[in-house]
């Protein structure tokens, strides 16, 4: 082979070229040159310190019931009050977080991986398998996802496995729809026909040539999902069959605070800040990684 | 000079609700190392598909029902479609080049990883190796600056640079075939004139053969050596370049060369289209399928089926029953 490569490479080398941008830079300067993302981001970041670090900063235990302090407004020594029960808010919240980020990871991961994989080779191969595949989806989908997730939490059983194992059979419906329909619109580009020209296998063309051009509505889509993970999270365990009380977590704190929401709102308002940062915090950072992510964006912003 | 393909009797078909298209029917021609050949015809007349098929890159519901492919010696239509001999071949043995560089490539993946990626799959080299030879490459297609634009992304291309890259990566494992499926129809007419000059350098460099599939015969004209005339999923006319242009035979030749401007012929020339539209590839007739549109038709023309490929000299070909050698101008 070397011996046929005359050298015929065209002699300006010198010419103009713009100064190399490396990806990692021009990454950071599209992700965090919005304030609203870069702001997300930080929420996330704070939220995941709390989690991890949260039984060293929670000013008390949040399981066990203190009843000289039940119902307690914020002051100096319960900065966000106490419950029914006399646990303190702010430290009942900071284990939440655990709870729901844990849940809202491990769900989403599950999801949007079992989810990608069906979409993908349903799109991709079309036929008899596309077929299959979708109708089972579709049957799925045909249940309202909270209601399939309480229908297998129930057939389950309680627990934060559980839980998991529920919403993520019950969320990966969307995923599947969402990458199948994408595939198919990708598969029918040009690239592809060239790609399979040169003789890419299936797999390769999967991987490389579909998927990372399917890849940004997904991206979007597990960041809205993590919100409305945690949200249905919190739902299951409102019906009794999420996480098993005294475990903390937000969706149970707000359901469990609602007898006194004429009395004491700071009881459900609080966590329910918290969620609705979060959820928040995921969608902004989810909009920005998509516009730092995608190539094709990158000359817009 | 030893022929490298060979395509004989080709059919291929598609399904459709309204019944069978036969895109491709009973297609054969051959290829010799390092020939430049043309394959002309209007759109939909079975050129790219006629391609495709050798390729094996037809999807359902599309399907090769007959004939042969023979790419040096071996009959590629005995491997399966996605088999790892069809795949070793495609790309690697033959390559092709598709009409839109701005559609082409992959938008997410750099230029450097879509070169790259072939010499890796087919020549098992490198990553080092592979790209040192990606920008060599870039650098043969006339990329200025090509170490500097190896990373950029396809957007960061223009049309014609973008086919540059397109030629570079179907040279890139060092193609006997490289099938170029009008390559230039979507580049403005200096890019076009550029482009086929340096495809043609290169095709001589890599040693390899150049199939052109155009609907225009002016880009052809030039580098050409054979032509193909494709009318309704056959070939009509077939022969020398030389003998195309200067001696046509078919009214189907004919009348493309009289919708052409020259710039060698008098002043005052009407430019001739050919009236009519080419026929519905379904439930087509059993004779000639230009006779809607031909001028030149005689009374056999109606009664027997559409005429086999007959001599007229030693490699000039013609599908046509009437005499279209003694009358010069047009009949009627």
């Amino acid at each position: 082979m070397p011996d046929k490569i005359a050298t015929g490479i065209v002699e300006n080398g010198m010419a103009e070229t713009a100064p190399r941008v490396s990806e990692w830079r021009r990454f950071r300067r599209v992700f965090l040159s919005r304030g609203l993302v870069f702001f997300g981001m930080v929420v996330i970041l704070v939220f995941i310190f709390v989690a991890i670090t949260a039984q060293w900063i929670a000013p008390y235990d949040p399981y066990k019931p203190d009843y000289t302090a039940i119902l307690q407004n914020p002051s100096s020594s319960h900065w966000l009050g106490t419950d029914a029960i006399g646990r303190d808010t702010l430290s009942r919240i900071i284990y939440g977080t655990r709870t729901s980020l844990v849940i809202g990871l491990i769900v989403v991961f599950f999801a949007c991986t079992i989810g990608i994989t069906l979409g993908t080779i349903a799109g991709f191969f079309g036929g008899w398998i596309y077929i299959i595949i979708m109708r089972f989806i579709d049957a799925l989908m045909s249940f309202p996802m909270i209601l399939l997730a309480l229908v297998i939490a129930a057939l389950l059983g309680g627990g934060m496995k559980n839980v998991i194992i529920s919403l993520s059979i019950a969320l990966m419906p969307g995923y599947a729809r969402l990458m199948c329909g994408q595939v198919l619109s990708v598969k029918q580009n040009d690239y592809i026909l060239a790609e399979r020209s040169m003789g890419a296998s299936n797999l390769r063309m999967m991987l490389r040539h579909v998927v990372p051009n399917c890849i940004s509505p997904i991206i979007v889509q597990i960041t809205m999902m993590l919100g409305a993970t945690i949200l249905a999270e919190a739902g299951l365990s409102f019906l009794g069959i999420g996480i098993t009380p005294p475990t903390a977590a937000w969706g149970s704190m707000v359901s469990d605070a609602r007898e006194y929401l004429m009395v004491m709102p700071i009881l459900s308002f609080a966590p329910g800040m918290a969620l609705m940062l979060v959820v928040f915090a995921f969608n902004m950072v989810g909009d920005g990684l998509r516009d730092a992510l995608d190539p094709r964006l990158r000359g817009i912003l | 000079m030893a022929e490298i393909l060979k395509v004989n009797n080709l059919i291929t078909q598609f399904k459709t609700e309204s019944g069978i298209v036969k895109a491709v029917n009973d297609v054969s021609y051959y290829i010799n190392e390092q020939e430049i050949i043309g394959l002309v015809g209007e759109s939909g007349c079975g050129k790219s598909v006629s391609q495709l098929s050798v390729m094996q890159l037809i999807n359902a519901p599309g399907k090769i029902t007959g004939g042969e492919i023979i790419f040096e010696g071996q009959n590629l239509l005995k491997y399966k479609q996605h088999s790892p001999e069809m795949r070793s071949i495609r790309g690697a043995r033959i390559a092709m080049i598709f009409q839109e560089p701005m559609t082409s490539l992959n938008p997410v993946l750099t230029i450097g990883q879509q070169l790259t990626e072939m010499l890796v799959l087919h020549l098992k080299m490198s990553n080092e190796d592979a790209r040192k030879r990606a920008i060599q490459l870039m650098g043969m297609v006339g990329i200025p600056a090509a170490e500097g634009r190896i990373d950029d992304y396809p957007h960061n291309f223009s049309g014609g640079m973008r086919q540059r890259v397109m030629i570079a990566m179907g040279l890139s494992c060092d193609p006997r075939i490289l099938i170029a499926d009008e390559p230039t129809t979507a580049l403005d007419v200096t890019t076009q004139a550029q482009l086929l000059e340096m495809m043609k350098d290169m095709v001589q460099r890599f040693r390899a053969s150049l199939v052109i599939v155009t609907h225009n015969l002016g880009v052809v004209a030039r580098y050409a050596e054979r032509i193909y005339i494709m009318y309704a999923g056959r070939i009509v006319e077939s022969g020398t370049t030389k003998d195309i242009f200067s001696k046509p035979r078919h009214p189907y030749t004919m009348g493309l060369l009289k919708c052409i401007p020259r710039l060698d012929e008098e002043e005052g020339r009407k430019l001739v289209p050919i009236e009519g539209l080419p026929p519905n590839l379904i439930n087509m007739p059993t004779t000639c399928a230009f006779l809607p549109r031909c001028s030149w038709k005689i009374e056999r023309c109606y009664k027997d089926p559409w005429p086999e490929l007959t001599p007229v000299n030693d490699n000039h070909f013609i599908r046509c029953y009437a005499d279209t050698k003694e009358k010069k101008s047009e009949p009627g």
